[in-house]
């Protein structure tokens, strides 16, 4: 059961061979142990999960069972699930119990899905190792003494560490996809507006995006038709149809146009990653895909622009934590001022309130033009760089973090060094296109490189078939950390 | 362009965190050299490209006047640091 994709652990629940308790038992007993040295859940409540499972297994038995129901599912704790503690890797929610369920729990909820627990995460999704969290820093399954990347960094380490089969995640700049990387895993960002944000804790509402973790794309596949669909309750959710995002699997790849970026090749990456990289595209040549250099000229302007519209949003999203309705309030305080900045003070931690500084001093009087228009402005040239690149090829491909894993506390000190390590991942949220990472190699240190793919606008479908039929021919996503 | 401390007390106030002398120098040092990568911007001329807030560049949806939402503030206030009689308590603000 251990190395079990979705797709397997449901013929096996299917066929009666397993029941959803006994799976649920089977991972939460991980969770407590494996679990606790890698810090990877804040929350797990065995109870609730039983009982979700017990649920599931009626379902099974009367012949009601969907591609999701009895499966274990970790969610990453942005998303309020009612009931649940909903902290979000802050102190100012460490208490927080959500009122309500997120859409995206609703429909997991919905599907049957089993919730184990809520996982660990960089406070308010900011970060890029998972070491801002106010419950501690997630450790590497792959080696403890690095981080797992961030923000999405707990539910990247339960699925590589086998503790739960897939996971849940966001993405703001690149927080699915990098934690993807560092640990050997899939992780998918949705192009914006796919998956409702509803009881999602906001962070830059312009690029949030929720989306699935998992061994293989198949699964990822499988957990975005259950993510995805239009949601009244999201000002932004998109009114589409429904699809099937794994209709397109088993298409065959010959003569798909492979995008490479000039820009992602020109310097930054480690020698191994682009080793690895390098491999990849051969693989992909030998599928029958012919490789176009492309171009992004603008791409380098991605992180200076990301850390101004993400901050000035975050600050305007982060003004409702204020110890009046819910959250921290400071024990003493004088007047209404003094508590709002002695509440916020304490309460968040210091990358979140540099992030509130940055975002407040680029919104004020006077710097508003030169600093957000600005950026609103090159967001615009970013994006219009992936426009003419998809008019040359289909996908592109490149590496999703310019090297692997890095120690826990390397770059913590330095934020500008820590914001260039999602050099390659900023630029697809900018422009709201869809983008995916998927192991393709190790590097001497035996630690996991992942690769990219980038589609065009609701082009998932089609990433994932190209992310699949790479893994037909290969097995890196099948890798399991040793010892575990 | 550099921050100076009294930028950092200034926008610490406007975003309502307080920040004590020692931690404003630290924050400063931070802040100079996030501003420094931010200042890389200036150098693309934008003249004529009109500001990107919506990655597909839809207006948002508006929604008929109606009331949607229950009410459930019994649930929403059972979570709150101060409550008495239906409202949340904060420090008099009217001598």
């Amino acid at each position: 059961m251990l190395n079990f994709t979705l797709k397997q652990l449901t013929t096996e629940l299917a066929a009666k061979r397993v029941s959803s308790v006994e799976v649920a038992e089977f991972f939460l007993k991980r969770i407590n142990t494996l679990g606790k040295t890698l810090n990877a859940f804040i929350s797990v409540d065995a109870e609730k999960t039983l009982t979700a499972a017990q649920a599931a297994d009626r379902l099974i038995a009367a012949g009601k069972a969907g591609p999701l129901t009895g499966v274990p599912v970790a969610h990453k704790d942005i998303f309020c699930a009612k009931g649940w503690l909903t902290t979000c890797g802050s102190k100012m929610l460490a208490n927080f119990r959500a009122p309500y369920d997120a859409h995206v729990i609703e429909q997991f909820n919905a599907a049957g899905a089993v919730t184990v627990g809520k996982t660990n995460m960089d406070e308010f999704a900011m970060g890029s190792s998972n070491e801002t969290s106010f419950f501690g820093p997630v450790r590497n399954p792959w080696n403890t003494q690095t981080v797992p990347g961030g923000s999405s960094g707990g539910s990247a380490a339960a699925v590589a560490a086998r503790l739960a089969p897939v996971a849940t995640g966001t993405d703001t700049g690149g927080s699915i996809r990098q934690p993807a990387a560092l640990t050997g895993i899939c992780g998918l960002k949705p192009t914006y507006g796919v998956v409702s944000r509803y009881g999602m804790i906001a962070f830059a509402s312009s690029l949030d995006q929720a989306g699935p973790f998992a061994k293989t794309a198949e699964d990822l596949g499988i957990m975005l038709n259950a993510m995805a669909g239009f949601d009244p309750r999201d000002s932004t959710s998109l009114e589409r149809a429904r699809e099937d995002y794994t209709r397109d699997l088993e298409k065959p790849l010959a003569g798909l146009r492979v995008g490479l970026p000039r820009e992602f090749f020109a310097e930054g990456m480690s020698p191994d990653v682009a080793k690895a990289i390098d491999e990849a595209i051969a693989q992909y040549r030998k599928l029958g895909c012919t490789m176009v250099e492309v171009s992004l000229p603008n791409m380098k302007l991605s992180v200076p622009v990301y850390y101004v519209l993400a901050p000035a949003e975050a600050s305007s999203n982060l003004s409702r934590f204020d110890g009046v309705r819910y959250g921290y309030r400071a024990p003493e305080y004088g007047d209404l001022s003094d508590m709002y900045k002695k509440s916020r003070a304490q309460g968040f931690g210091a990358e979140v309130k540099r992030r509130i500084l940055i975002g407040t001093y680029v919104l004020s009087h006077g710097y508003y033009d030169a600093y957000y228009i600005k950026a609103q402005k090159l967001r615009r040239l970013i994006a219009q760089d992936f426009v003419a690149a998809f008019k040359q090829c289909d996908v592109i491909l490149g590496p999703t973090s310019p090297g692997t894993a890095f120690k826990i506390g390397e770059k913590s000190g330095d934020p500008v060094q820590m914001y260039l390590s999602d050099i390659y991942t900023i630029a697809v949220n900018l422009a709201g296109l869809p983008g995916m990472s998927l192991p393709c190699g190790f590097d001497r240190a035996n630690l996991p490189v992942g690769m990219q793919l980038i589609g065009d606008y609701f082009g998932e479908a089609k990433m994932l078939n190209v992310a699949h039929q790479y893994q037909l021919a290969t097995d890196w996503h099948m890798r399991m950390p040793q010892g575990i | 362009m550099s921050l100076i401390l009294d930028d950092v007390n200034r926008i610490a106030h406007l975003a309502r965190i307080e920040v004590d002398a020692k931690e404003a120098e630290q924050v400063l040092g931070h802040l100079s050299g996030i501003f420094a990568l931010i200042g890389e911007m200036q150098a693309v001329d934008t003249a004529g490209v009109a500001p990107m807030s919506h990655a597909q560049d839809l207006m948002l949806r508006l929604r008929d006047d109606a009331v949607t939402e229950a009410d459930q503030h019994a649930a929403f206030q059972a979570i709150a640091p101060q409550v008495e009689a239906d409202l949340y308590l904060v420090p008099k603000v009217i001598e």
